[in-house]
């Protein structure tokens, strides 16, 4: 069965958005990770979008483009043993902790 | 949940505001692999800086030279990277990379159906049409209704080649050159090409009238 980003053909879509955002901080952080990752040899690029396309239908449809970067870059630094999932999460708490209220 | 936006298009949070759990987990990524030398805070700064100083004006250089000189556009398309790194244009980290030649009678598009593949040493970041669903499933069945949301509507005995990018193929389209160029310069040629053209989704600018 064909998945969801295999959506070239796909006869469902509308006029096209050419409106450009400016990027958040975060997501030049995102694109630079991913890259840098890359020269490092660490990832390829085959193996992100392997975990971007194993991404259920829901998340990768609903994701922003840089937001389903990073959910598939954690996927293959945990999967390369590199971090765990929880220490992410103790991460976040420790930078939400950190940052304080918006 | 039903997503109403485009990729990126969502996108008013920064740090001085709420971020998503996305973005909250790409710093905490950062920091992690800091904090284990798998990256230092400089590599991941001079790569940003790398990536923005990667613009479509070295992608309007090659064709501003392509079209002013038939011998340097023989040696761009037979050997394109060789070309690049003779400018010093770092080419290197894509694998095959095409150029593909528009004429009056054959037109190229390039997308990336499944992703966002890009010739990005050439063109910089791909714009934020060019990742969306809309252009990823428009552009391979209703590549001239594309053209004509860019502006360009293509008389019917024009053959439009439509080039689906991959992980290990990226494309770069010379388009045509404008009439009525002929005694413009390399420099003023490049002011002609934008981004779009060497997509393949519009023509160059057409030539200000002096």
């Amino acid at each position: 069965m064909k998945r969801t980003h295999d959506m070239g053909g796909d006869t469902d879509a509308g006029p096209i958005d050419r409106t450009e955002h400016a990027m958040d901080d975060w997501e030049v952080l995102a694109d630079a990770l991913n890259q840098v990752l890359g020269v490092k040899g660490i990832k390829c690029t085959d193996e992100t979008r392997r975990a971007r396309e194993d991404m259920d239908s829901e998340a990768y449809l609903s994701l922003s483009y840089y937001e389903r970067w990073i959910a598939s870059l954690e996927t293959i630094l945990v999967e390369k043993g590199l971090m765990t999932r929880e220490e992410v999460d103790r991460k976040v708490a420790e930078l939400e902790e950190r940052w304080g209220e918006p | 949940m039903a997503h109403e936006h485009e990729p990126g298009e969502e996108h008013e949070a920064g740090p001085r505001h709420e971020l998503s759990h996305w973005a909250k987990r790409a710093y905490a990524m950062r920091d992690i692999l800091i904090e284990k030398g798998v990256v230092t805070e400089a590599d991941i700064r001079q790569q940003a800086e790398f990536t923005e100083s990667k613009t479509p004006a070295n992608g309007a250089r090659l064709v501003a030279l392509s079209w002013t000189d038939p011998e340097f556009k023989a040696r761009f398309m037979a050997d394109p990277k060789k070309v690049c790194a003779e400018m010093g244009i770092d080419a290197s980290t894509l694998n095959e990379f095409v150029i593909l030649e528009n004429t009056d009678k054959l037109r190229h598009m390039v997308v990336c159906t499944l992703c966002s593949c890009y010739p990005r040493p050439i063109l910089g970041r791909p714009p934020d049409w060019y990742k969306s669903f809309n252009y990823r499933k428009r552009a391979v069945n209703d590549p001239r209704g594309v053209m004509r949301e860019f502006g360009l509507d293509l008389p019917d005995d024009v053959e439009v080649r439509v080039h689906d990018s991959t992980a290990d193929m990226r494309y770069l389209v010379i388009p045509a050159r404008p009439p009525g160029t002929g005694n413009l310069s390399v420099e003023e040629l490049e002011k002609l090409v934008t981004r779009d053209s060497m997509i393949g989704v519009m023509d160059a600018l057409a030539a200000v009238p002096e």
